[in-house]
């Protein structure tokens, strides 16, 4: 049984920052990832990370910033944290070597995103995400003393003990098929999010939520399911992203008429308004007729000059070459609003912890919240590191000075059990784990998306729940123990299915329209009412609804107009 | 909607029943928008006709890295190869072979065959001499180790060294309708299950041996580090790399020796050697000169560059290497690679041509001083070259009886030997680091830096001279 006093679970941004954080206080970590820890879909992120690092910016415009994108569902004190501590991270970042942009006189520079009041997004060219990720990565290469890696693990439960307290973790070895209980002091949950609930998602195939479902079975609370953000600039059909970038070098959105449409929604901030905003905007005009018959708008990145686009967008000039046939730099690309990030998860506190002893999460799997209803872009990278580390530390100083729980083998023979079950269902007796998970994406990008109703969050919910009843019988074709995706992705499925259970309970318990959510049965909203978090926790068989409150500390919520 | 059909080399290393215990060929049929991917293609396969096909994928778009496979023999990632595409470029292939016609891949094929029948066959590197298996990365040393890696196919039944020029060895035979498309697993690494090969004991391995952190010199300074924005934008290009693998997988000089740092991980030191904040450039560029298996081990073939998915340019950032360490920091490497550079431009320079016959002892005692009295290493070096320098004689490399005695070289046609010792004259020094990841392709009239070099007028005046004196 492999011990460490930190076990991380998900190699992206935040599994990797919280694993050096833990590290650097001298506790054994190890970190396990189902894919090779560059392959985590840390590496989509395109555009960006906020820092309020020049002289001329504030921590207190970037929270108030944050707090408004999050339609004021956002967490202050955390907000606060985040805002305050990212100058620091990022400095952090540029001097283990992540190479970001520099301004003539060789000083970082800064592109402007989303929702800001200010241009305080670092870049690096248009991969951001994937070299800062890289650049943990060497680090984590270079403390290979101090932190054990498990690349290509699956993590298929958490281990439990009778109090309730979290003491490891049971993984699959892709390689071999062979099972280990891992104990652990502390496990930080660092998996990401679950867009592959929606078809079509920005998200990689990797991103089945398994860290939230895991939590959730092992009784945790998850927040803000409901709010699910749809990224305004994605392909048709196979819902690949361009990035938010773009509009931060200027580009236009336009309908088919060729106007700006985005000067009747927000004639301030136009493109760079928060992101529900302007995916509510593509979606009326395509709703009401004036996008193109592909069901999308345009996006003129055109006007900006070619070098720039070179320079800075090198990576969506690839993108439209090559999966849409469109050379960016001649003719405006089309694109429609796509499941993109989960604002929602694992509930925990600015610390990480979540409400089950032993257990931390942080980055897209958790919900501090400092996202709310709206998460704005620059901000998740900026979310991971700061959160993981703090995680990271917390779960250290956890684990200093206490030994080991006691964790019983029958969890690992439980697991050998449940793996097998899967692998032994009869053929032909069910449904294929592809064709549920087809349905499953189709209907949840169909009514719990952008526009959402009473009767059609229902239909869904219903939906949902015959799928679960389905996926009890789904039968796989691969029976061998060396690299098993098939029995993978039934463990996926599973766990896509719970939180989309939890995700129609909580789209269907606000009645109101704030963020993400956008109710057309309840389209304004309403502080009075719903101003406060909405909580899915497991009890017993059923998935059970409570509230929490929102932590309001200096910005009173305000009417949100960009 | 279309249909295509994906011939995918698998390996079940748990083989029960009916399956073959070796690497088999295994057909499927998808229907699907010819836009979309061969990962698409190889996901419906595995989602609706057999969960056992293994396939490494995650983003789908190009930017994880994941699905690194060789299609249609070319190392690429499955992902961003479009099924149309992959369908035409089979039927093109298929289509160059079937008339005679032996095409690029067929002169290969031909002088590979060449080399084996003079050598005696006694050190082919390849089972198979079709050009298939050519590219399909399985090198013979590997072969007797790994299970699997084989490519008997249904039909031909024995091992691959039996199967020759036999019909029955090429995965492209004439009972494939053209338009196949052809999935193997990447090459140069072990394979295992499918499509899935180990990528930690080759790629990884050399991704560590080269270091792959900021080492400054000192402790940080308080804010950023001041650096010239260039330096960023040119680091960038090798930052684009996702670690996927094809350029690995396509590395001829890594089929020969395994032990080569190759082109990911030489791409990722220049990340390090290009970037000001780091404080070991000096002594990263001697490490990776002098060891036999570094910078000086690439044969500049361009397959790297071919197969790079992100515009990485591996080979470039080599050739970069390259000049780092032998022009700007005066390291002369002990594989005497940065002579040999040198020896290959000062003959050109001289004779207008390449005279091979010369090369070795250019590279080894350049100058006259040198050749009258050479050093211990260089006699060593000269003496340590003579099997090769046969080998070359014996596989036609040298094809004329001029061209064996050393100066005695014969006369290109016409002028043309006197026109690049103009271009000598001419030319002045400038160095142009190339970075097409900022340029962009297509030619660019904002995108490029400074170019300079002959003025335009003198090479048209040059080139119109050249057609006077042809008709």
């Amino acid at each position: 049984m492999p011990d460490h006093d930190v076990l991380v679970i998900g190699a992206g941004l935040a599994g990797q920052r919280a694993a050096l954080a833990a590290a650097q206080t001298g506790v054994s970590v190890g970190i396990i990832s189902k894919v090779h820890p560059v392959r985590s879909h840390s590496n989509a992120a395109q555009g960006g990370i906020n820092a309020a690092l020049d002289v001329d910016d504030s921590w207190e415009s970037h929270a108030f910033d944050t707090i408004k994108g999050s339609d004021y569902l956002g967490d202050q004190d955390a907000i606060e944290i985040m805002c305050r501590e990212a100058p620091e991270e990022l400095l952090n970042l540029e001097h283990i070597g992540v190479t970001f942009h520099r301004n003539e006189k060789g000083e970082l520079g800064t592109r402007a995103f989303g929702g800001a009041s200010k241009a305080r997004t670092y870049y690096v060219a248009d991969i951001t995400g994937q070299a800062i990720m890289h650049t943990l990565y060497e680090q984590l290469m270079k403390h290979a003393d101090l932190i054990d890696r498990y690349e290509e693990w699956f993590t298929t439960e958490l281990a439990m003990d009778d109090e309730g307290t979290c003491v490891g973790a049971v993984t699959r070895n892709i390689k071999d098929g062979s099972m280990e209980l891992f104990r652990a002091k502390s496990v930080i949950l660092a998996s990401g999010g679950n867009g592959q609930i929606w078809q079509p998602t920005t998200n990689a195939l990797i991103c089945t939520g398994d860290g939230i479902a895991m939590a959730y079975r092992a009784g945790a609370k998850l927040m803000d399911m409901e709010m699910i953000q749809y990224h305004p600039t994605t392909l048709a059909g196979k819902g690949f992203l361009i990035t938010e970038g773009a509009r931060g070098e200027g580009a236009h959105l336009l309908n088919a008429k060729g106007e700006r449409f985005m000067e009747r929604y927000a004639p301030n901030k136009m493109e760079l308004a928060s992101r529900d905003v302007v995916s509510r905007a593509e979606q009326t005009e395509i709703n009401e007729g004036r996008g193109f018959p592909d069901g999308t708008v345009a996006l003129d990145i055109t006007v900006v000059p070619r070098k720039r686009i070179h320079e800075a967008l090198r990576e969506i000039v690839l993108v439209g070459r090559d999966f849409a046939g469109v050379d960016i730099t001649r003719e405006p690309i089309h694109i429609k609003p796509g499941n993109h990030y989960t604002m929602g998860g694992v509930k925990t506190d600015i610390w990480g912890r979540t409400d089950v002893r032993g257990l931390y999460a942080a980055g897209e799997v958790a919900c501090v919240s400092v996202h709310g209803g709206n998460r704005l872009g620059a901000n998740s990278l900026l979310d991971t590191l700061i959160f993981g580390r703090r995680s990271g530390e917390d779960a250290a100083k956890h684990a200093q000075g206490r030994g080991f729980d006691s964790v019983s083998r029958s969890l690992l023979a439980d697991e050998h059990a449940r793996v097998a079950a899967i692998v032994g269902r009869d053929r032909e007796s069910g449904r294929r784990v592809s064709e549920i998970k087809a349905e499953l994406g189709a209907t949840m990008d169909g009514k719990v998306a952008v526009f959402r109703d009473e009767e059609g969050i229902q239909e869904a919910l219903q939906v949902v729940r015959r799928l679960k009843e389905e996926a009890g019988s789904a039968y796989i074709d691969d029976r061998g123990t060396i690299f098993n995706q098939d029995v993978l992705g039934a463990l996926e499925l599973e766990n896509m299915l719970a939180q989309a259970e939890a995700t129609c309970m909580a789209a269907l318990e606000r009645k109101e329209s704030r963020g993400a959510q956008f109710r057309t049965d309840f389209p304004e909203r309403n502080d009075a009412d719903w101003l406060k978090h909405i909580d899915v926790s497991l009890n017993g068989d059923g998935p059970e609804i409570a509230y929490s409150p929102v932590t309001i500390t200096d910005w009173q919520p305000q009417e949100r107009t960009y | 909607m279309a249909e295509f059909t994906i011939k995918v080399r698998r390996y079940q290393p748990e083989a029960e029943g009916e399956t073959p215990r070796t690497a088999y060929w295994e057909s499927f049929d998808v229907d699907l928008d010819p836009t979309l991917s061969v990962l698409d293609g190889l996901l419906q396969a595995r989602n609706d006709l057999d969960g056992t096909l293994a396939v490494r994928c995650s983003c789908r778009a190009a930017i994880c890295g994941s699905c690194g496979v060789k299609v249609n023999g070319q190392s690429t990632l499955a992902c961003k190869t479009q099924l149309g595409h992959a369908a035409a470029e089979s039927t093109r292939i298929a289509r160059t072979e079937a008339s005679g016609d032996i095409g690029r891949e067929g002169e290969a094929v031909q002088r590979e065959t060449d080399v084996e029948s003079a050598l005696g066959a006694e050190s082919s590197v390849h089972d198979l001499p079709s050009s298939s298996t050519q590219r399909s990365g399985q090198t013979g040393r590997e072969a007797e180790d790994l299970p699997g890696s084989d490519l008997s196919t249904p039909s031909s039944g024995g091992s691959g060294r039996e199967a020759e020029h036999s019909p029955g060895s090429d995965p492209r035979e004439a009972e494939d309708l053209p338009g196949v498309i052809t999935v193997e697993p990447m090459g140069n690494m072990p394979v295992i299950k499918d499509l899935v090969v180990d990528m930690e004991s080759t790629h990884w391995e050399k991704y560590r041996r080269v270091t792959p952190w900021l080492m400054p010199s000192g402790p940080p300074p308080k804010r950023e580090y001041i650096v010239p924005p260039e330096a960023m934008v040119d680091v960038t290009q090798a930052v684009a790399c996702i670690q996927c693998g094809a350029c690995v997988s396509a590395c001829l000089s890594m089929e020969a020796d395994p032990g080569f740092i190759g082109p990911a991980a030489l791409a990722k030191a220049y990340r390090f050697v290009g970037d000001p904040r780091d404080g070991q450039t000096t002594e990263r560029l001697y490490d990776l000169a002098n060891d036999p298996q570094g910078i000086y081990d690439c044969t500049h073939c361009f397959a790297c560059i071919e197969a790079c998915p992100k515009g990485v340019a591996p080979m470039d950032q080599i050739m970069r290497l390259r000049r780092l360490a032998g022009h700007d920091h005066d390291v002369n490497d002990v594989n005497n690679g940065r002579r040999h550079e040198l020896a290959f431009t000062s003959i050109i320079e001289k004779k207008g041509t390449l005279d091979e016959s010369l090369l070795l002892q250019e590279s080894y005692a350049p100058g006259i001083k040198a050749k009258l009295m050479p050093s211990l290493a260089s006699i060593k070096g000269l003496i340590q070259s003579v099997p090769t320098a046969i080998r070359g004689i014996r596989t036609g490399k040298m094809r004329s009886l001029p061209k064996l005695i050393p100066g005695v070289h014969h006369k290109l046609p016409g002028d043309s030997q006197e026109h690049v010792k103009r271009i000598y004259g001419r030319a002045e020094e400038s160095r142009i680091e190339l970075n097409l990841y900022v340029i962009g392709e297509g030619g660019d009239e904002e995108g490029m830096p400074g170019a300079e070099g002959v003025p335009a007028a003198d090479i048209t005046a040059s080139a119109q001279a050249e057609e006077v004196t042809r008709s």
